[in-house]
């Protein structure tokens, strides 16, 4: 039998206080994101400013300051470049123009194969988001991460009880804060596609919490003389090498993903790695120590 | 045991057949399958998305308030002449949406309301106004909306698009998805112009119309409109005729005054195609009136001989001809320096009718081909790769169940095409991400079940019993782990625009043919192993 892991002993429960510090800040950056995002202050993508991004295609090398130059030169203003040197592909993304929709692209190729004549290109990507469209892309994605919520609180506390539904609520925020918090904080693109990812990251995450918390109720049904927090501690023990088995494989496809999968879906998988990490962090050390915070007088054995 | 595993084995050859049959369309082997099989087999496969395939995103909004805003004109219009009719002085103009008649009496309100019960009062006093009433508004938006559907869907079937999806979203808002589009800039145009062919005659008699100037360079119409705006006799409006000089291709913009009032519309026209100039070879479009619109248009040029009719198109003056002589046959043509795409275009646009109203873009996203092709690549490349390091990792962690596990994942990913063809569901990039995931995902039930399977070896257990107390405590772990990431999934449908909605069904897809495959597929291998012989040591 390989094992990563055998018959550990560790004290996770224990660990809490330092546990508690450490995803408190990851959810303070996370709070702080959200604020910034509604305030309009992050670094929103234009799927939810409305904007227009346009990825070109270049035949040959192309250098990253040509293109900021010709466009400054072109009058182009508040733009951002990301450019994938591999493929000789630039994308510009042109922020709440105030041209109107269908223009402001035409007007960017044309800067672009007027300045940089040497360089053919193809038009990958065109993307012209409008303002009303914008807006309404925002609070539908706020409408599915409270969606979210509420369903994950339904089912866990069908299937659990009522303090287990707090726990893995409040570890899946936890990490979706954190992922959030974390793009946040890098300065990348806060987008349609990072939601998708954290939406996705949630539901994952909410997987390593449920093994965990199976194991819980289990062995609170054999161990009713044991205290709770050693039960709990014997069973994240018990289910520490599946809880990171389970992830290591999602993490690895993650990883060929950011690796191989293109440009397109590049921070979705840097999104997803980073959620499975923080995901597995946080159903071992923040899900069940809420559970113990929150149990109240009731024994938490019954349900 | 022996009967119920042969029946569980063959049970999964047969779903494994059935993914094949309908995941066929999509390899290159369906084109060597006979005729018989291409019609009534499933032919259709997984759909590509756009953003795999290429094409355009259009999301517009119909402009309803302008709808209302011209037929809100046509009563200006119609309630001016009833009152000439009745000799009545009284101004009457649009103001925005309202219609103003000053000075205001009670003949007047009574015979309008009688004439236009349509209209409701806004206000009287020194001045009636006068609106469309809302509930009239209302359907004129939505209405305006239905025919913007329908003509561009007659615009799109004469471009020539295979398999688009054209369909109203909300209240004012049309959705137009072209796959595969290979000009994008030129369907954006075909899709979006409104289209309103008119013909106005030209009034040369006003002074004005010696004062404008000459021509003026493109961006400058503003400027001459401001100057002249106080002087504009009423019922006239400036428009503006662009020229283009064939060898230097510089355009120039010529101020034209003319009757507001529309001698005819585009609505008459029976046909309009493309024609050849014979002297610049220069493609124009020619178009016929119905029988209508050529007894307007023999009345219109027997009243007008010598004076310019102008031809105008979404308020740009292609051509201002003198009318030499009456015109019967009820045949007209619009030159004005076309390519031949260009004229082509228009003759469609011209043929599916204008717009009722104007459309505003509210989201364009288009992808070239290039970049589809570079996605599926890519997604491949990770998916092998991602597979593969699955693969290995399961086979060096869990032995020969680790190849049960691969077994299932293969499995897994077979069924998982195979569902996806059968319901015709759309594969997108994120898609393709949401079947790495869900094959990321896929070994985690067989991780559930083997480490509950050692578990119970540690126990002491037979590997029998091992097996199968195994499976049935991992069971509900397994079952909720899968629901957490189908709300997850169903949000995410509920929620997203189409490469998000693919997405969501794939990973649920992947989740759901998981469970069976764990369920159904791993317990058999396990099960055929245990009955052969007494198994005395598992491989795990």
């Amino acid at each position: 039998m390989l094992e990563i892991i055998r018959n550990t002993n560790i004290d996770f429960m224990g660990k809490r206080k330092f546990a508690f510090v450490f995803s408190g800040i990851l959810s303070i950056i996370g709070i702080i994101a959200i604020i910034q995002v509604a305030n309009g202050r992050a670094n929103l993508g234009i799927d939810f400013a409305g904007g227009t991004a346009i990825q070109l295609k270049f035949t040959q090398p192309v250098e990253l300051h040509a293109v900021r130059k010709a466009l400054e030169e072109g009058g182009i203003k508040d733009f951002d470049l990301q450019d994938f040197p591999a493929v000789n592909k630039v994308l510009i993304r042109v922020k709440k123009s105030e041209q109107q929709l269908g223009k402001s692209a035409d007007i960017i190729t044309g800067i672009i194969s007027q300045k940089l004549p040497n360089n053919q290109y193809v038009v990958d990507s065109t993307t012209e988001i409008g303002p009303k469209v914008g807006g309404r892309l925002r609070a539908d994605a706020a409408q599915a991460v409270g969606l979210m919520t509420v369903g994950i609180l339904i089912y866990i506390a069908i299937r659990f009880k009522l303090n287990f539904a707090v726990g893995a609520t409040i570890a899946t925020f936890h990490d979706v804060l954190a992922v959030l918090g974390i793009f946040f904080l890098l300065g990348r693109e806060i987008n349609l596609i990072l939601i998708t990812a954290l939406l996705t990251i949630a539901g994952y995450s909410l997987t390593d919490t449920v093994v965990v918390f199976d194991r819980i109720r289990e062995n609170l049904k054999a161990r009713l003389k044991d205290p709770v927090e050693t039960v709990m501690n014997s069973s994240i023990n018990e289910v520490l090498s599946r809880t990171i088995v389970t992830s290591f494989t999602v993490l690895l496809t993650s990883i060929a993903l950011f690796f191989f999968g293109g440009e397109v879906i590049h921070d979705f998988s840097l999104a997803m790695i980073m959620g499975v990490i923080v995901g597995t962090y946080s159903s071992i050390f923040v899900a069940s120590p809420v559970v113990l915070l929150w149990r109240g007088k009731k024994p938490l054995g019954k349900k | 045991m022996k009967k119920n595993i042969l029946w569980r084995i063959l049970f999964i050859g047969f779903t494994i057949l059935i993914a094949v049959v309908f995941f066929l369309p999509n390899t290159p082997l369906f084109k060597y399958m006979p005729e018989w099989w291409k019609k009534s087999m499933p032919n259709k496969g997984i759909i590509l998305g756009l953003d795999l395939q290429g094409g355009l995103h259009l999301v517009f909004e119909v402009e309803g308030d302008k709808a209302v805003e011209t037929s809100t004109d046509r009563y200006v219009y119609l309630i001016k002449d009833m009152l000439t009719k009745k000799k009545i002085q009284a101004e009457v103009k649009r103001n925005g949406l309202n219609v103003e008649i000053s000075p205001s009496s009670p003949e007047i309100a009574s015979a309008v309301k009688d004439g236009y019960p349509i209209l409701d009062t806004v206000s009287s006093g020194q001045a009636l106004v006068l609106k469309i009433s809302d509930k009239e508004a209302t359907r004129m938006k939505d209405s305006a909306v239905d025919q913007a559907l329908e003509t561009i869907r007659n615009r799109i079937d004469q471009f020539g698009v295979s398999e688009p999806t054209i369909h109203r979203q909300g209240d004012n808002e049309i959705v137009v998805q072209l796959p595969g589009v290979k000009d994008p800039k030129r369907a954006i145009e075909l899709v979006g112009r409104t289209a309103q062919l008119e013909f106005k005659l030209v009034d040369d008699e006003s002074p004005i119309a010696a004062q404008l100037p000459q021509a003026v360079q493109p961006g400058d119409e503003e400027k001459v409109l401001a100057q002249a705006a106080d002087k504009i006799p009423d019922g006239d409006e400036i428009l503006f005729e662009k020229k283009v000089n064939r060898e230097t291709g510089a355009a120039i913009k010529i101020p034209i005054l003319l009757k507001k009032q529309a001698a005819l519309t585009g609505n008459l026209l029976s046909e309009a195609k493309v024609s050849l100039d014979s002297r610049f070879s220069e493609p124009y479009v020619s178009i016929s009136f119905n029988a209508e619109g050529a007894k307007l248009f023999d009345e219109v040029t027997a009243a007008n001989v010598k004076k310019r009719l102008a031809i105008i198109l979404d308020n740009t003056i292609y051509s201002a001809p003198v009318i030499q002589e009456r015109i019967s046959g009820g045949n007209a043509q619009i030159t004005g320096s076309f390519s031949m795409e260009e004229a082509k275009d228009l003759s469609i646009v011209l043929k599916a009718g204008a717009l009722p109203a104007p459309l505003k873009m509210l989201q364009n996203v288009t992808v070239g081909p290039s970049l589809g092709e570079d996605s599926i690549q890519a997604g491949t490349m990770a998916g092998i790769i991602g597979t593969v390091a699955v693969i290995i990792f399961m086979i060096i962690y869990y032995k020969l169940s680790g190849v049960v596990a691969d077994l299932a994942l293969v499995l897994n990913i077979v069924l998982l095409f195979g569902a996806m063809a059968s319901l015709n569901a759309t594969l997108t990039l994120p898609g393709i991400a949401g079947v790495i995931l869900a094959i990321g995902m896929a070994v985690d039930s067989n991780v559930l079940m083997f480490e509950r399977i050692r578990d119970e070896l540690r126990t002491g257990k037979t590997p029998r019993s091992a097996v199968d107390s195994g499976y049935h405590k991992a069971f509900w772990t397994i079952f909720d782990a899968h629901v957490t990431t189908l709300i997850a999934a169903a949000v995410l449908f509920q929620f997203g625009t189409g490469p998000i909605k693919g997405f969501a069904v794939t990973l649920s897809l992947g989740v759901l043919i998981n469970l069976y495959t764990a369920l159904i597929g791993t317990k058999t291998v396990f099960d055929l192993i245990n009955s052969r012989r007494d198994v005395k040591k598992l491989s795990i």
